[in-house]
């Protein structure tokens, strides 16, 4: 029997459902190359008019942070009260500035 | 416990998503490669009950909603076959389990489709069970299977909805339809009840599976669920509830029913329904058969990938 997936790549689809939101990733599917990716993906994640562009990405292409990481990757930002506005106590008839 | 295993239950209490990075208990991981794979397995074979019928759908309109569902089902496999890989096993090894008899699927499907109207009741009885289920399975605890309950879900309703418009279409119609409408509903609302799983009392996963949050409701609660919204909907198509024994508990806010025919639920998983080695055969044949176009496809982008480096050099 051959293992067709296994020859294949694993890509990342994105979908815009909207002009002006974000593309939100939506899963993941095997393809030779990008052209066949943006085929399969609109089959498989566009049925319905769910958006109005794709983006397919190869999984190894991207470059992940590492979730047990997370304490130490992003420390740096928890001693910096100073960077939301709630840090800013200001008088009260003005307060909802 | 292991400070791993620690942060692992302190997430699933705190009601976080698992993500497939994320540590894990083996039996975890393994629960959920059987589970979403299983899942994935039934979507696929469960093309071929209703796939049986697309040629003969009695108008054009109706072919059309059903060769839509039976894409849909297509595509759910591959929603669920895609977050199981994310646990490290691979499609072909999946495929493999399936076509040797090591991994289940849904024994619904190897129930027989032997009139239209059991494509009406396929699409209302089978697939608003598999709609109860996946509802509670949208909260499971594990990231990829959660979202792709949540895609499947939003398209599943369609499901539902065009069987039971089926269904109404033969319940209304002339008084031989009517009675095709009414057998089918005989024959698929018990196993439809089926397709929860085993009293919890004898389910071999259930409890691990609870306590990690994989499954967030037992298979009794859901199955109550279903027969309490199916009572009015069988009323409105003015057919005959197929369980003599239906009545409605005032005390629990339930319906009471019948017990099911466990020998039959147990013999049918064990391969002796009507259809277990057809779905299987004709899965095995489908695959062979499709070999000579994954080929050409092969050899189309080798040709590509070599006239492109041609080029580039």
């Amino acid at each position: 029997m051959t293992k067709p997936t296994e020859k294949l790549e694993l890509f990342e689809v994105f979908v815009r459902s909207k002009r002006g939101l974000d593309h939100k990733h939506v899963g993941s599917l095997h393809a030779e190359d990008h052209e066949q990716a943006l085929e399969y993906a609109r089959d498989c994640y566009t049925r319905r008019s769910e958006g109005v562009s794709l983006w397919v990405v190869k999984s190894s292409d991207i470059c992940a942070s590492q979730e047990d990481d997370a304490d130490c990757f992003y420390d740096p930002n928890d001693d910096k009260p100073y960077r939301h506005a709630t840090y800013y106590v200001l008088p009260e008839p003005v307060n909802n500035m | 416990m292991t400070s791993e295993a620690t942060n692992f239950m302190r997430k699933i209490e705190a009601e976080e998503k698992i993500e497939p990075k994320d540590w894990m208990p083996e039996e975890y991981r393994k629960n959920l490669i059987r589970q979403i794979s299983q899942h994935a397995h039934s979507e696929v074979i469960g093309m071929q009950p209703e796939g049986n019928w697309i040629t003969r759908a009695p108008s054009l309109r109706r072919k059309a909603v059903l060769l839509s569902k039976v894409q849909d089902e297509a595509g759910h496999g591959l929603y669920l076959y895609s977050a199981a890989e994310t646990l490290g096993i691979s499609r072909s090894e999946m495929i493999e389990q399936l076509q040797t008899g090591k991994a289940k699927y849904s024994s619904i499907f190897n129930y027989p489709t032997l009139t239209w109207a059991d494509v009406a009741a396929i699409g209302w009885l089978v697939d608003g069970a598999a709609i109860v289920n996946q509802v509670s399975l949208q909260r499971t605890s594990y990231g990829p299977y959660s979202r792709g309950m949540i895609r499947i879900c939003k398209e599943e309703s369609f499901h539902q909805r065009q069987g039971y418009e089926a269904m109404l279409a033969l319940a209304k119609g002339s008084p031989e339809q009517k009675a095709m409408a009414q057998d089918a509903l005989n024959r698929f609302y018990w196993p439809a009840l089926m397709m929860f799983g085993p009293h919890d009392s004898a389910s071999a996963h259930s409890q691990k599976s609870m306590e990690w949050k994989i499954k967030r409701e037992t298979n009794d609660d859901l199955r109550q669920k279903f027969v309490d919204q199916t009572v009015k909907q069988i009323e409105v198509l003015g057919l005959e509830h197929p369980d003599k024994n239906l009545q409605w508990n005032e005390e629990r806010g339930h319906y009471d029913s019948s017990d099911l025919n466990w020998d039959e639920f147990w013999s049918v998983i064990n391969g002796n329904g009507h259809c277990n080695r057809q779905r299987i055969e004709h899965h095995i044949a489908a695959h062979d058969e499709g070999e000579w176009v994954r080929d050409a496809i092969a050899a189309y982008n080798e040709k590509k990938r070599a006239k492109k480096a041609q080029n580039a050099a």
